[in-house]
């Protein structure tokens, strides 16, 4: 196909005998290669490339480094309300290079919100959602609520102070859903209280669901895009466009990758200056600490304030909803195919409008906190208390079961001295150290110590053949000792 | 797909064909793309270095360790005449894991000033070895091994004389290096 291309007589003269082209061509034929190419890179614009078209590319370039930087912080992450903060601690502060990738990932989800931002911002004002575009914008839309999404379940996973009291509210929020409010919560947390199942359903939705529908829905807004074709600038005729077309490639790949390239190092200057810390680990107990949401759910956790006791609902459902579906609902809305902003003045009024309000409500948000003397104080223990933790050395987390067996048997006194039987005696040699058994001998927790006192005593006196074949010798002790030892089998449990 | 004119709808296809496209000068393009495809590969070569030393932390740093454990105050072990048995708490490190367990050794009598100390385990077949006051001799319950007081081999099955620990003194107090070895072998070996 690359042989046949009218296009390319220059590079077909050039190259024709290279190697490189032998080799493409070899490709071209068995994968065609040549066409993909083509496809992707021949898209014409409208009026030609420009820096306001580069946030869709941007985007899809951030997805793709949270994905790489996700599957990298997974490696060593253990979704567990036990587990959880130790290991993102150890990522943190003992893995080469952990707290810069865990920044990289945590300033990528800010990132993909202002960009996300950009993106809809530039459609919007640019009156690219018209001619034929609503489904090409639904899907945007779709796209924007699973990045918020992702945006609130990863933000559980560290299992810090900060993260679990902001997803207790989060949750506590959808209680106020009308009809299955509280089965929604319920559902969210996998119970009434939030616990090691909320952070299962946080993880899998944050790490299989919510990407499988990410990828699905951003094949579908790409093929849209591709096939009702770039806009162009706001003069543009939507449906016909007029101005003379330029490919996509070179100059818009120049301008997407340029963009990009700042984009990561903004993100590793930022990860490498200042990482994202780590707070101490939850504790449920904790009734003072103020939970204060990501800088991006500032303004509607602002909004809520306002809307309290009977009328909540219309604040943390019907606005929001309605806004929502507004948002969705805007190419079926604003229907004339005249694009110019200058000439579009309520919807971009509206728009421009709400912009305003959730700024505004942000900067309110950051304001109350500051004026309140008690919040403000309570912060900054709570910045206090995340730079001390930040500050301590990685302390590894005891294995649940390594010390119980022993700590249970020191409960009874009987069962401690037969523990000192146990050692004296060599039982452990064979048996193990707290009865679990090794390769010369059974274990002794569960089914043995589930036998009655009696039995254990009568057969540790006199072995059954088949433990006489195990070398199991007959136990010579005094009879307090058998019963103190008896005690300690029975411990095992 | 959405350039050609040949597109199923007939009246949805940009005034501009393909064909009638400007396209930059090929050698610019050409040469773009060779500078694009160089940058991409040194921008991502420099990108994937901390994603790979991220990945190889285990295989880079010890992840997995015994460290050291207390045994006692060197003062306790000064006039000791026999072996005496003690339980160390022996802290084994899995990543960010910590296992916590209890081990016998024995204490022998202190030579040139320093305490040596033995692993109870057997090296015939890893039972564990009681020290025996009346004969002053560690005598091994399951296959009737018999090592003096030092740990060396008198008789019996074994190939080897008992495993002496690794130990040191720090501020005074008695450290040792759990460690486990190779059994049935006439050399002391390790196992990791």
């Amino acid at each position: 196909m690359a042989m046949a291309d009218p296009d390319k007589p220059q590079e077909k003269a050039t190259f024709a005998r290279g190697p490189w082209q032998r080799l493409y061509n070899w490709l071209d034929v068995r994968t065609g290669i040549g066409s993909l190419l083509h496809e992707a890179l021949d898209e014409p614009i409208p009026g030609g490339a420009r820096w306001a078209y580069v946030f869709g590319s941007v985007l899809l370039f951030l997805f793709i480094s949270q994905t790489i930087t996700g599957i990298c912080l997974a490696l060593y992450y253990v979704p567990s309300a036990d587990s959880a903060h130790t290991t993102v601690a150890y990522i943190v502060k003992q893995v080469t290079g952990g707290s810069f990738l865990r920044s990289v990932h945590a300033c990528g989800s800010s990132a993909v919100v202002i960009v996300l931002l950009l993106h809809l911002t530039q459609t919007y004002l640019y009156g690219a959602y018209k001619g034929r575009r609503e489904l090409l914008w639904i899907s945007g839309c779709v796209l924007f609520a699973l990045m918020l999404a992702m945006a609130f379940t990863g933000y559980l996973l560290p299992w810090d102070q900060k993260a679990y009291f902001a997803t207790t509210v989060g949750t506590n929020m959808a209680a106020d859903v009308p009809l299955i409010g509280s089965w929604l919560k319920r559902f969210m947390r996998g119970g009434n209280e939030m616990g090691t199942l909320t952070l299962s359903r946080f993880f899998v939705a944050h790490v299989f669901v919510l990407p499988a529908i990410l990828i699905a829905f951003i094949a579908t807004h790409v093929y849209l895009f591709r096939k009702a074709g770039a806009a162009g600038p706001p003069s543009e005729d939507p449906v016909r466009p007029r101005l003379p077309p330029q490919r996509f490639y070179p100059r818009q790949v120049v301008m997407d990758t340029i963009v990009a390239l700042l984009m990561i190092l903004v993100l590793a200057l930022l990860s490498h200056i200042s990482p994202t810390e780590l707070g101490p680990k939850a504790n449920p107990a904790d009734t003072q600490y103020v939970p204060r949401p990501e800088w991006y759910y500032l303004p509607i956790f602002q909004w809520l304030k306002y809307w309290q006791g009977r009328y909540a609902v219309i604040g943390i459902v019907v606005v929001p909803a309605l806004t929502a579906v507004l948002l969705v609902c805007v190419p079926f809305i604003d229907r004339r195919l005249e694009r110019r902003p200058w000439r579009r003045p309520i919807a971009v009024g509206v728009f421009l409008f709400i912009l305003v309000c959730f700024v505004v409500m942000g900067l309110m948000s950051i304001r109350d906190d500051r004026r309140d003397p008690s919040i403000a104080m309570q912060v900054a223990k709570q910045r206090e208390e995340t730079e001390r933790f930040m500050g301590e050395p990685f302390e590894p987390a005891p294995a649940i079961s390594s010390l119980a067996a022993a700590n249970v048997a020191l409960a009874d006194p009987l069962a401690a001295a037969g523990k000192k039987i146990y050692e004296d005696q060599s039982c452990s040699a064979c048996h193990g150290e707290n009865g679990i058994g090794t390769n010369a001998g059974p274990k002794l927790t569960g089914a043995a110590a589930q036998k009655s006192p009696e039995e254990l005593s009568n057969v540790l006196r006199h072995p059954t053949a088949k433990m006489t074949a195990g070398e199991m010798p007959p136990v010579d002790v005094s009879d307090e000792d058998l019963k103190a030892l008896v005690a300690y089998i029975k411990s095992l449990k | 797909m959405n350039s050609s004119s040949t597109s199923n709808d007939g009246d949805f296809s940009p005034a501009a064909d393909q064909s009638t496209l400007k396209p930059e000068s090929l050698t610019r393009r050409s040469f773009l793309g060779v500078l694009l495809g160089f940058g991409t590969v040194v921008v991502g070569a420099a990108l994937s270095v901390p994603l790979i030393r991220f990945a190889l932390h285990p295989l880079l740093t010890k992840t997995t360790e015994i460290g050291w454990a207390d045994v006692g105050n060197i003062g306790e072990f000064a006039s000791l005449t026999a072996p005496v048995k003690k339980f160390i708490r022996v802290e084994q490190l899995d990543a960010w894991r910590k296992i916590v367990s209890e081990k016998p050794i024995y204490v022998l009598p202190m030579k040139n000033g320093l305490p040596r100390i033995l692993s109870p385990i057997c090296p015939h077949l890893g039972c564990s070895v009681p020290w025996n006051e009346a004969k002053q001799e560690f005598l091994c319950p399951c296959h009737g091994a018999v090592f003096a007081e030092d740990g060396a081999r008198l008789s019996g099955p074994a190939p080897r004389a008992m495993d002496e620990l690794e130990s040191k003194v720090e501020n005074a107090m008695v450290k040792v290096r759990y460690q486990y070895f190779r059994q049935l072998i006439p050399t002391k070996e390790v196992l990791s």
